[in-house]
Order: C-alpha cells, then structure tokens, then sequence
C-alpha cells in the first residue's frame, strides 16, 4: 500500500496529504508519524490538508488522534491549509477536530510551532515576571 | 422520494475502503455535472463517505448508486446506499449525535443528514440497510 511521505526539516516533520486517501493510508499515517516523531526527537509537526476536498469523521478522526500521539511523544500538530469548503461542512458534520491547533498555511504553521515550541525567548519570561522584581 | 427524473445511473460496488474512495470520486463527478456550488458539492461527498464507510463496516458491504436528478427546473444527486447487512435495530437511536455502535465517532448517520437536503432510512433487523440522499443544487 502507498504511503505518505514525511519530510523533516529542520526540527519540524512536514506531512502534505495530496491524495484522496484510503481510511487505511490514514491509518498508515497515524502510526509512522509516531515512529518518526521518536525517530527524529522533533517537537513539531505539520499536517497540510490543502490537497483534501473533504475531511470526514474518519479524517477528522485520525487527525485528533496523530495530534494526541504528537502531544504524548512531546511533539506538537498543526494542522494547515483547510479550504473554507471543508470548514463549513466539518462544523455541519458536528466535528469539533478537538485537540487540534490549526493555522491558515504551513507558513503560519511554522511561525506558531517556533513561538511555541521555544520557551526561552523573552515574550515568554515576561509571562512569568521577573523573579527579581518580583520578589522586591 | 421526490419524483424526479433520474439520469446517468451509476453503481459501485463498495466492498473495501477503494470502494468509498470510488463512490466519492463518482459523486463528485455527479456533483459538479448537477453544478452544485463548492460548498454543496463538498457536503454531499463527505455524507456520501459517511454512508459508503457504514455501509462497509456495518453492513458488511453493498453498494452505492449515484445519479443526477432533476426536479423541474432543479438539479440535483441522489445517491442510495443498499447492503443486506444486520440492519439497524433502533433507527431514533443510530440517528442520535453521538451514539456509536462500532469505533467510529457517532457521526456518521446523524452527520450525514445534516449534510444533504433529503434522507431516507430503510431498515429491518436481519433484512439490511437502504440509505437514499438527496442534495439539491441551489
């Protein structure tokens, strides 16, 4: 059976799904981006969904559980790239893709995993106030 | 079932998840003959492949017929989905957001409705599932 591949770059693993898949390639999917994540140590990965002209229960489903995998293995899914179409009919559908954190395309996707993904820069210290001052 | 005259019959065989990509293929093509808008063309594939994975894993396979349909001046698909499998026991409750008999989410059959502008549900224990869909384009 085909399957899809996983690009790494950087410390990002890049997954664009271009083909009407079969529920058993979703599947496929689901348990080599576990390996790849262990694999690789990366702490991102993205999902581009440009190429899906629709997202079922069974996608959305498997999207949810790579993003809870990911989350498990310390890794965090974007998923990137949904065509309005899809959104309108997922939310009908009554799918709520929980757990997900989406952006608009892969680029976006990039910039949301290095934001989050890098706890040392000063936006997030910030958050924490400074332990000096703080104290004073 | 609206009367309507019904064109370019089409049956696919679903008895593998090949199958359901089929059936979707066939209704998008029968979509966008009907020229029904993006977003209707994309309701109407994704309940299709709802219904075409139930009638697979539920209904132990069966198959899907797709036409284009054509009510006076409106013009549509309606696909029917037949198996012979267990049937459904309790349609109120198969039809309830949520409710699961196997692995999936509950949406299938609930989902599905919500996504076409007609549903029909015709069902026996023991005497299979039909399931017939109509999306009208606008």
């Amino acid at each position: 059976m085909d399957r899809l591949p996983i690009l790494k770059i950087g410390s990002v693993l890049l997954v664009s799904i271009q083909i009407d898949m079969q529920d058993q390639m979703a599947l496929q999917l689901q348990e080599d981006l576990g390996q790849r994540i262990v694999d690789t140590g990366c702490k991102g990965v993205i999902i581009d969904i440009t190429g899906l002209d629709i997202v079922d229960s069974f996608v959305g489903r498997t999207l949810s559980t790579i993003a809870s995998i990911s989350r498990v293995l310390d890794a965090e899914t974007i998923v990137v790239g949904m065509r309005p179409a899809v959104a309108i009919t997922l939310v009908e559908l009554g799918l709520s893709l929980e757990g997900i954190r989406t952006a608009l395309n892969v680029e976006r996707g990039l910039e949301l995993l290095a934001r989050s993904t890098e706890p040392d820069t000063a936006d997030d210290l910030e958050l924490f106030g400074d332990p000096e001052t703080a104290s004073s | 079932m609206t009367t309507s005259e019904a064109t370019d019959r089409q049956v696919q065989a679903i008895s593998s998840d090949e199958d359901v990509v089929r059936v979707r293929q066939l209704v998008r093509t029968a979509a966008v003959a009907a020229k029904l808008s993006l977003v209707d063309q994309t309701k109407v594939v994704t309940a299709a492949s709802e219904l075409a994975r139930n009638t697979l894993v539920y209904g132990g396979g069966g198959s899907a017929e797709v036409c284009r349909v054509l009510n006076g001046s409106r013009h549509g698909v309606r696909i029917v989905f037949t198996d012979s499998g267990p049937g459904i026991a309790d349609v109120e409750l198969a039809l309830t957001d949520g409710y699961t008999s196997g692995t999936g989410m509950g949406l299938g059959l609930s989902g599905a409705r919500r996504l076409v502008d007609e549903f029909h549900l015709d069902t026996a224990v023991g005497a299979g599932t039909t399931v017939a869909v109509v999306k009208w384009a606008r």
